[in-house]
């Protein structure tokens, strides 16, 4: 079989998919179709795209992939290793795409934790579905809406509070086939409505699974929602994720987002806040090696009064590893009073890692507080001499000095199993045991 | 114990020693003084190990071993043990945790098992008493925050509990106010033993009133241009270091 197949070919394909899981996708026929139109008059995004400018998606584009969404199961041992044990919580997995009843606790009562393709909800889909996102949106969400048919659905009514946190996995296993594979999210918490969720993408056999994610969080008045993407896959694996948020007033989005695994990783991350008050919040650690690339494009959209975006992006890249980070922030005409942070530390471990780094402040208001850093740099020499002085070996001390410069990231995580877990991650990830209590 | 021999040394052409000599014997207590810029940083870092500076000439030995060719961190299980002038912040990694670290990683390359988790607490106690320091202190993050007076207290807290047979103490006396001052030097004069050594480097001869030197010696552009006993650092004090910088050019 030719595997180096040109993308016009997936292109193609994806159309044809189109076509033939129009009877079994999600409803909202034509707005799918309008997508689809409109990939296929725009095409795979090239490095000629400013926002594709240090991501060459080619390698993906090429490949000869299956999209249906096939049987595979996995047990609830291999699953243990993935998700928190100790954290009392709802749970939802789905495998090669489609949910797992056995292993996945639905529930539809004064909330719903559930299945997009399967809830007694449609009209809360028909008012949420799709309101996140632009009306012009990139390829791969273009893609993603038009194919989509199944993942995650929360929807948490006015006044309600998610007692436990909801675990979302999508796992992985027994592929025939390189897999293309489109999952999407809805997240909708109404007026005093809070949630906490954590969302995995992990594989089970070693196969090249591509996911093609799409989240859409919808807070409304005063609603809290925290969404953790722990993005710890297989080296096989990659991954372009895409989160849409919509905030009103007064609300609280937080959105984290690990990257440790994969080969390749894309993030585009945007929130557009549309009400006075609002409060939005990034944290995230990368930490990758040997022929990994993590891009991490956000977008922060204030076009009202008294809103306060807070971003925090560390990255630690060792041997070829590449990362990219993006970050925008506009601040339009009538978003006076706007407080936007936003910073970017990295640490390059070789000569031949390398980030790209580019923060962009458009600031339309004048009566604002906005700032913005970045800061690319090798271990402070001096911090290292101070340890290997008290007896620590240069490995260890190293590690010390880069978990230190990771763990003010994890510090506002409300899980605490979860704080534990990401800890003992960046511990192994640093090659090194510690004598830590973590 | 320690015996430096011609020892020179400097960042890349940049020569800072020029020729130290200096022989310190197991009990004693050594003071380096000098004005700024004589070289007495450089000194102790070179002894420790830090790589930035280049060893050009001489020798470094430690109980009869050349320790030029080790790292820093072999110096460290050796028995040498340097209290920094700027201690680094590590956030965090807990005081306690750091010291179990340090101080396991050294038993480990001496061949020894790990301290059990109840003798290391109750050692951290007693140091703790011994230095005044509360509660609460052992579960911060190292340094982070610490004001001038603690970073120098968790550096003389290290010291009493790695045990050290030569401690380097640099400008351990910058920062801190009279009381701080008279705590740290009673925390290490306690350690004082015939078996361990200690090198106090300082500017003032404020500190030499509460730890008391058996030599003083002056640096000055990377040598030592006089040695004598606690009655140089008084009569410093009262005539600062010109009268020994002109003798020095005369000679």
């Amino acid at each position: 079989m030719d595997y180096q197949r040109d993308e016009a070919v997936l292109k193609e394909q994806l159309i044809q998919a189109f076509e033939d899981s129009s009877k079994n996708g999600l409803p909202f026929k034509s707005v799918r179709e309008k997508y689809i139109r409109q990939f296929n008059a725009d095409g795979f995004p090239t490095v000629k795209d400013e926002e594709w400018k240090y991501t060459n998606l080619l390698p993906l584009t090429k490949k000869d992939y299956a999209f249906e969404n096939t049987e595979g199961s996995i047990n609830k041992e291999q699953l243990e290793k993935f998700i928190l044990t100790d954290t009392e919580s709802y749970f939802l997995v789905f495998v090669n795409g489609i949910l797992s009843n056995e292993l996945s606790t639905i529930t539809e009562g004064a909330f719903v934790v559930g299945s997009l393709k399967h809830n007694n909800h449609q009209d809360i889909l028909e008012k949420y579905w799709n309101s996140c996102l632009p009306q012009k949106s990139d390829a791969l969400v273009a893609i993603n809406t038009a194919l989509a048919q199944e993942g995650a659905f929360v929807y948490v009514p006015k006044n309600m509070v998610v007692d436990k946190p909801i675990q979302v996995i999508y796992a992985s296993t027994n592929v025939q086939q390189d897999l293309f594979l489109q999952t999407r999210a809805l997240i909708v918490a109404e007026e005093n409505a809070q949630v906490q969720i954590t969302e995995r993408h992990q594989n089970f056999d070693n196969s090249f699974v591509f996911t093609n994610a799409v989240t859409e969080i919808v807070a409304d008045t005063n609603a809290i929602v925290d969404f953790y993407k722990i993005q710890n896959n297989t080296l096989n694996c990659s991954l372009i994720d895409n989160t849409w948020v919509k905030q009103a007033k007064t609300s609280n989005c937080t959105i984290d987002t690990f990257s440790f695994g994969g080969k390749f990783t894309r993030n585009n991350l945007s929130f557009c806040l549309t009400g006075k008050h609002a409060e939005s919040n990034m944290n995230s650690i990368t930490l990758i090696g040997k022929d990994q690339l993590v891009d991490h494009h956000t977008f922060v959209d204030h076009s009202v009064p008294n809103c306060n975006s807070n971003e925090l992006y560390k990255g630690i890249f060792d041997a070829n590893a590449k990362g990219i980070f993006n970050g925008k922030v506009m601040v339009r005409p009538d978003a006076q009073k706007t407080n936007a942070f936003q910073a970017n530390n990295n640490l390059l471990m070789t000569d031949d890692a390398s980030i790209d780094t580019k923060p962009q402040l458009e600031i339309y208001a004048d009566d604002v507080a906005c700032s913005h850093g970045c800061t690319i740099g090798q271990l402070d020499e001096g911090a290292l001499f101070y340890l290997r002085s008290r007896g620590i070996a240069k490995k260890e001390a190293q590690a010390m000095l880069m978990y230190a410069f990771a763990n003010d990231v994890l510090e506002n995580i409300k899980i605490p199993e979860l704080k534990n877990k990401l800890n003992r991650i960046i511990a192994k990830k640093i090659g090194v045991k510690l004598d830590i209590e973590l | 114990m320690l015996s430096i021999k011609n020892l020179k040394a400097g960042v890349e052409e940049n020569q800072i020693l020029k020729g130290i000599n200096l022989e310190v014997k197991p009990g004693e207590v050594h003071a380096i003084m000098g004005p700024n810029g004589s070289g007495k940083s450089t000194l102790s870092s070179v002894i420790a190990g830090r790589e930035d500076y280049e060893v050009e000439g001489g020798s470094i030995s430690f109980e009869g071993d050349d320790i030029l060719e080790l790292d820093p961190e072999q110096r460290a299980h050796k028995g040498i043990f340097l209290s920094f002038q700027y201690p680094i912040e590590i956030p965090g990694v807990s005081v306690s945790n750091f010291i179990k670290t340090s101080l396991n990683e050294s038993r480990k390359a001496q061949g020894l098992e790990s301290m059990p988790a109840g003798d290391l607490l109750k050692m951290m106690r007693e140091k703790m008493e011994l230095l005044e320091i509360k509660k609460g202190y052992l579960s911060r993050s190292l340094n982070q925050g610490f004001s001038g007076g603690e970073k120098k207290r968790n550096e003389v807290f290290q010291m009493a509990m790695l045990e050290p047979k030569l401690a380097i103490l640099d400008e351990t006396d910058s920062g801190l106010d009279i009381d701080a001052l008279r705590i740290v030097a009673n925390g290490v004069n306690k350690l004082r033993s015939e078996d361990n050594a200690t090198i106090v480097i300082t500017h003032y001869q404020r500190l030499l009133d509460y730890i008391i030197p058996d030599f003083v010696h002056v640096l000055y552009d990377g040598r030592i241009v006089k040695s004598g006993t606690k009655e140089l650092a008084h009569e410093l004090e009262k005539k600062g270091y010109d009268w020994i910088i002109k003798e020095t050019k005369q000679c």
